[in-house]
């Protein structure tokens, strides 16, 4: 710590005994192939790249480069398998497809956590309680709609739209992927998703699972590569459909890319949420909330409460209580069950945090960072509050995808929402309060997609996510994640 | 009374509830069907387009903050404007787009239910595209549609009324506020009903009609950074692919005009609005 004023907790960083989740679990295979046409081809005959562990930087597998002519492959894959299969299999029979992939992933839900935690860096804790869980939901609950889409208010008979090309992140691999097949199988569409770069492992398992759940060969097709995979899949002119979520440079290019053709599009992009915090607020709960909503999977979330807002009359105990707080996150191995904030997923994400971390000292705010002891290898960063920030700041502005919080204050509810809604993004905010007059007056203001109200970064399959503004547009989740896969 | 010479209107532009003419002074002809001067019309500038986004802007927060029920009643107060000076827009319907009185008559009759059926919307979206989710945990969770912001509108080019009504009346039912670039060829009638929106009880700067090139002014609402959304209706297609390309600029939602019957379709109030979900806290 920074600051001597703040009162030393007795608690410090709590020691305990190792307790680690086994990697064996994961069964890894030292080479993968992509997935086309319901099988997966030949590693050796694709360009390689590896993927690797960004606790240990050691290597997990060898992953395949999706080319040009793959995609080709995949979309026509895609496409024979809409036209012959998935177009003519009944609603109810969509259904029960989606139903055994949420109950195989359910099954092989451990097997799932740990490569999902070695491939990405987050703690075991967040992916067996969280990711998996979520994916698994998201199949169920969207399964139930893949034959009642005649109620879902878009029309009497409302039709899929066709192939649909689907680009996932890497901070939430097989949730984002989860997010994008199930509603689009359910409304009767066939895919190709291109898994993120650094995180292909949990799409290439889930292809595995497609397979035991008997899906017809096409319907899924999982293409990994880097960005020149996406681009191609993007201007594929047998795509119908396509679905991003990444940063909102890069969906800007896709929108560009896109509006010369007659691709219908959804967006999920970036965002600068604003975590509002009235002078009436729960202490306890919104501290832990504060510290959910930014370091939660290690501030790589597109919805993070990035900017604290506080009411001036607090501030100062907020801070306290925070820094405190933040000085007993336990950092550290991501497979250790006690661990709350794990690796940072690659090394050019931690250069961009340090980077935009070094221009919030420059700028002026002022910083505390955990004190607590950083593993040698691997990407990490220590969770980090700045203080003092004021809007113009870089920090306060611009997403950093890290642990980084930036505090700034405010005094009457008119400037919390003129503060929470300075900025291009629109995805999300956190309102904490215990008069709900006040919460709500605030949720009807907030520029976002999402308000959390008393809590933050909760997600739930029947819940509609997404962004207003430059964090993209179109929803997942509830009967709203189907218009972005239905021709309406 | 045949003697006496009539009055001529000259149409200005529609801005923040005032009548400007283009700060550019310029103005162009406006020919009817049959090839006869109708008038001269403001041929407004990119500069009268950044002066109705600042406007729009500031009324949207206005027009939101109204009650959905007054909402509606201000738009069926300009059916009731538009009822009443039907001859008026029947005229200048038939002498723009070359049909029939009984033609005109119809496009016009149609226009003004069409705007009575949106004002019947205003307080029916939230039920229709919102609702409650039935989370997994403690929490009362539900989701409502608020309007986008600030719609940028090409009106179609040929229905000068009709087509207008349906692009501009739409989003601004769903609680936005709207830039309209009337149609080049034919901008009285969209005028006409821009002035009845004055005595309808619109907030200043909840539609702004600009008149104009569409080639030249398109290309400004396109790429105008705090325009949220844009209606292609009135674009063909290699220049509707030029402007949803500048529209990506800053991550607007397109609509694109659709080859699909949308008779009586809520696509349009669909288009231009933001599902927002909030989560609360469920405990005692």
């Amino acid at each position: 710590m920074t600051e001597n004023n703040l009162p030393n907790s007795k608690l410090g960083s709590l020691q305990y005994d190792p307790a680690p989740e086994s990697a064996a679990i994961a069964k890894l295979k030292s080479s993968y192939g992509l997935f086309i046409n319901g099988k997966f081809t030949d590693p050796s005959k694709h360009e390689q790249f590896e993927t690797i562990n960004p606790a240990t930087e050691k290597r997990l597998a060898t992953i395949s480069q999706g080319s040009t002519s793959d995609i080709d492959k995949a979309v026509k894959a895609a496409r024979k398998a809409y036209d012959n299969v998935w177009s003519k299999t009944t609603g109810a029979e969509r259904a029960k497809y989606l139903y055994r992939i949420a109950r195989i992933i359910q099954e092989r839900s451990r097997e799932l956590a740990v490569v999902e935690t070695l491939d990405n860096g987050k703690p075991i804790r967040e992916s067996r309680d969280v990711d998996v869980p979520l994916a698994a939901a998201h199949f169920f609950y969207y399964a139930g709609w893949a034959d009642k889409l005649e109620h879902a208010g878009f029309g009497n008979a409302p039709k899929p739209i066709g192939v649909a090309g689907q680009i996932i992140p890497w901070n939430f691999p097989l949730m984002m992927a989860a997010w994008k097949l199930a509603p689009a199988l359910a409304a009767g569409n066939t895919c190709v998703l291109k898994p993120a770069e650094t995180t292909p492992l949990s799409a290439l398992l889930l292809g595995e699972i497609l397979q035991q759940a008997g899906l017809p060969d096409g319907v899924v097709n999982i293409v990994t590569g880097d960005g020149v995979t996406g681009s191609a899949l993007v201007d594929h002119p047998g795509v119908d459909k396509i679905a991003f979520t990444g940063s909102t440079g890069v969906g800007r290019l896709i929108q560009q890319r896109v509006a010369t053709s007659h691709k219908r599009l959804t967006l999920e992009l970036g965002g600068k949420g604003a975590n509002i915090v009235y002078e009436d607020a729960p202490i306890d709960e919104m501290i832990e909330g504060i510290i959910d909503g930014i370091f939660f999977n290690q501030g790589h979330v597109c919805c993070a409460g990035s900017r604290l807002l506080v009411q001036e009359s607090i501030a100062d105990d907020v801070l306290r209580r925070l820094v405190r707080r933040v000085e007993q996150l336990r950092v550290g191995d991501p497979m250790d069950k006690n661990t709350d904030i794990g690796a940072i997923n690659s090394a050019d994400q931690l250069k961009r945090i340090k980077e935009l971390v070094a221009y919030g000292e420059q700028e002026g705010a002022t910083r505390y960072t955990s004190s607590c002891e950083l593993p040698k290898k691997g990407f990490w960063f220590a969770p980090t509050v700045f203080a003092d920030v004021s809007q113009s700041h870089r920090i306060a502005r611009e997403e950093i995808f890290g642990p980084v919080l930036s505090v700034l204050t405010f005094r009457t509810p008119e400037e919390a929402i003129t503060k929470a809604n300075n900025t291009n993004y629109g995805l999300a905010c956190g309102v904490w309060s215990e008069k709900g007059s006040r919460t709500l007056w605030t949720a009807e203001r907030l520029r976002a997609g999402v308000v959390w109200a008393n809590t933050y970064n909760k997600f739930d399959p029947t819940s509609p996510f997404g962004g207003t503004r430059e964090s993209g547009f179109g929803r997942e989740g509830g009967k709203h994640g189907l218009e972005a896969y239905l021709n309406v | 009374m045949s003697d006496r010479l009539e009055i001529r209107k000259t149409y200005k532009l529609l801005i923040n509830g005032a009548f400007p003419r283009s700060e550019s002074g310029r103005s162009y002809e406006v020919i009817s069907a049959k090839d006869e001067f109708l008038a001269n019309a403001a041929q407004g500038s990119r500069k009268d387009l950044r002066d109705a986004v600042v406007a729009a802007r500031a009324a949207q927060a206005k027009w939101w903050s109204l009650s959905a029920y007054n909402r509606g009643q201000v738009i069926y107060r300009l059916a009731e404007m538009a009822e009443s000076r039907s001859d008026e827009l029947v005229e200048f319907v038939k002498l723009s787009e070359g049909v029939n009185s009984e033609k005109a008559k119809a496009s016009v009759a149609k226009a003004i239910d069409r705007i009575v059926w949106y004002a019947g919307w205003t307080d029916k979206i939230s039920q229709v595209l919102g609702g409650a989710n039935p989370v997994a945990g403690p929490f009362y969770n539900f989701s409502v549609p608020k309007p986008t912001g600030v719609i940028g509108v090409i009106a179609p080019q040929n229905s000068s009324l009709e087509g207008f009504v349906e692009c501009v009346i739409a989003p601004i039912a769903a609680g936005n506020s709207v830039i309209a670039l009337a149609s080049e060829k034919r901008p009285i009638p969209a005028v006409l009903l821009g002035e009845m929106t004055e005595t309808s009880d619109f907030p200043a700067g909840v539609l702004n009609i600009i008149t104009g090139f569409t080639s030249e002014l398109a290309l400004g609402l396109a790429s105008h950074e705090d325009i949220d959304g844009l209606d292609l209706e009135g674009a063909d297609e290699a220049f509707a692919d030029e402007l949803a390309f500048l529209a990506a600029g800053s991550i607007k939602r397109v609509l694109r005009p659709s080859k699909k019957n949308q008779k009586n379709s809520i696509h349009r109030l669909r288009a231009f609005v933001e599902t927002s979900t909030v989560w609360h806290t469920i405990g005692q």
